[in-house]
């Protein structure tokens, strides 16, 4: 019983590290308790979630402000994405206000020593753990990936507990921390055809709704790519809450596969396209990149907007993280897709930009953005393949 | 006086009057952070303000921005003066920490109600009933 301390720990509790650092160990050691942790233990990446202003608003801000008074990182921190591309806002319709806002967010997250990253797949630019390393992440999409794809190890952290475990260096070892806690519970054996991202979000829909916060073990899907394995894990940790998933084949922790299984028809999969796909829907808006597009996807995508010209009356955004962008620019990617009309938005996404009011109804390929289309901003909503949203938005 | 025994969240003393409810509350999108007041359609405390109250319901739930809905409370002058839950969620266990809010847990939170005065001495785990 109780939660063991560091000398160091105890320090930071005492107030030995300055300001910043007791309240995050204060954090820390109370989540500890809650959660029946006997010890603290190192973690050696964080990534944090709550960058938006559009979510964070002004006593968020502020918190974070306080926060950076004195408080510095120990380990590598890096950032979800923020409401707006943070240099080119303007051309996208981002008022002077919001924008003065999201800047002061940015600016106390650097202060703290924080890589602004600003993007959800922190595992494509630079913040990749390891196999059974242990890390404090927020994001629940970039959660899932982390455990089940790369089997590192990590809670679903929220905003100030992932900043605390920043600002500390370490994490109550509970939950997906302990071996015990990352055992498969339900297998579920897909007989349906998965084959592209949209595919895969509407396989992590049914899973997820299905599993709640169960374990699931997958067995069915013959093939993934990277990009199909971020979007599953986007949608299983949006319509179900999943931290952790084992997909046979795939992914590579070790598990015991439960008894019980579950089988996924084609029905279920196209019930749940029939579900996002709204039926009188006015497409205004075309949006790829939730979570943020790989430079794999992009070249795609700029291939098919090669000397084409969206339509008039229609945005594309295509959104992915500043280093990808810089890439797509040096490899011409970026100037095709700006040729055709289309946005190549890097910092942000179409789920925490603020764009409430300003389209009626989005085309995308992800399922999470979906739902944050929907509840969020009241959109109408479609999901495709990602060639058949550029089609539509160039037809 | 009744004196019920549970566990520390955040550390704190506070005297106050009852707000009670069987319901869980999610701060972020069920309690306006500019005002105090529950919004939630359809929730026991729909209507009413935690402004001043020790506010004693089962647990959170719901985005963990509402850390931040509780830190906005107290910055506005508006956060309860205390948070006696059956068991604290991170989310509200967090929120209470930033906001430095006295809170405990493991409490029976039927056996209050609603306009009775209380003394939460959340240092040593202790609510009250004084009238």
């Amino acid at each position: 019983m109780g939660l063991e301390l560091t000398k160091d720990d105890r320090d930071m509790l005492d107030g030995k590290h300055g300001k910043a650092a007791r309240k995050a160990m204060e954090i820390i050691t109370a989540l500890g308790e809650i959660y029946g942790a006997k010890r603290l233990i190192p973690v050696s990446s964080v990534q944090i979630a709550g960058v938006s202003y559009h979510n964070l608003g002004e006593a968020g801000l502020e918190y974070l402000s306080d926060m950076a008074e004195d408080g510095q990182v120990r380990v590598l921190t890096t950032l979800n994405p923020a409401g707006m591309d943070l240099t080119e806002w303007k051309k996208h319709g981002i008022s002077e206000s919001f924008a003065k806002n999201q800047e002061r967010v940015v600016e106390a997250f650097l202060k703290m020593g924080v890589i602004a990253t600003c993007t959800c797949t922190p595992y494509l630019i630079g913040n990749l753990p390891h196999y059974g390393e242990h890390i404090a992440w927020a994001e629940s999409s970039a959660v899932c990936f982390a455990n089940s794809v790369i089997g590192a190890m990590t809670n679903r952290e929220g905003g100030p507990s992932a900043l605390a475990s920043a600002l500390t260096g370490r994490t109550a070892e509970y939950g997906f921390h302990l071996q015990e806690n990352r055992v498969a519970q339900v297998r579920y054996n897909v007989e349906a055809r998965i084959e592209n991202t949209d595919d895969f979000g509407l396989l992590g829909q049914v899973i997820g709704a299905r599993t709640k916060k169960a374990i699931p073990y997958i067995t069915g899907v013959a093939n993934a790519t990277t990009e199909h394995l971020k979007s599953f894990c986007a949608s299983v940790a949006t319509y179900g809450g999943v931290a952790l998933f084992h997909m046979e084949g795939l992914t590579p922790n070790r598990t015991q596969v439960p008894d019980k299984t579950e089988v996924i028809i084609q029905d279920e999969l196209d019930a749940a396209r029939s579900e996002l796909d709204d039926t009188d829907i006015e497409i205004d808006f075309i949006s790829v990149g939730c979570p943020h597009a790989s430079i794999k996807e992009i070249a795609e995508i700029a291939e098919m907007l090669e000397s084409k010209k969206v339509a008039k009356e229609k945005t594309v955004w295509i959104t992915t993280a500043k280093p990808t962008k810089d890439l797509a620019v040096k490899m011409g990617y970026y100037d095709t897709i700006e040729k055709a009309g289309a946005f190549l938005v890097s910092d942000a996404c179409c789920a925490v930009a603020p764009l409430k009011g300003r389209f009626k109804g989005l085309l995308t390929d992800s399922a999470k953005a979906c739902f944050y289309a929907r509840g969020k901003n009241s959109f109408k909503t479609r999901i495709r393949t990602i060639e058949e949203c550029i089609k539509e938005a160039i037809a | 006086m009744s004196k019920f025994e549970g566990r520390k969240i955040y550390k704190g003393r506070a005297e106050g009057e009852a707000l009670v409810t069987s319901e869980d509350i999610s701060f972020y999108g069920g309690c306006e952070p500019d005002t105090g007041v529950i919004v939630e359609k359809g929730h026991e405390l729909e209507g009413k303000s935690v402004a001043g109250k020790i506010l004693v319901f089962p647990s959170g739930k719901g985005s963990t921005v509402g850390s931040y809905v509780l830190f906005a409370l107290k910055k506005a002058g508006l956060a309860p003066l205390a948070i006696v839950n059956k068991e604290t969620d991170p989310v509200v266990a967090v929120g209470s920490i930033i906001s430095e809010i006295p809170t405990i847990d493991h409490i029976d939170v039927s056996k209050i109600k609603t306009g009775q005065k209380l003394v939460v001495d959340a240092g040593l785990g202790v609510v009250s009933i004084v009238e």
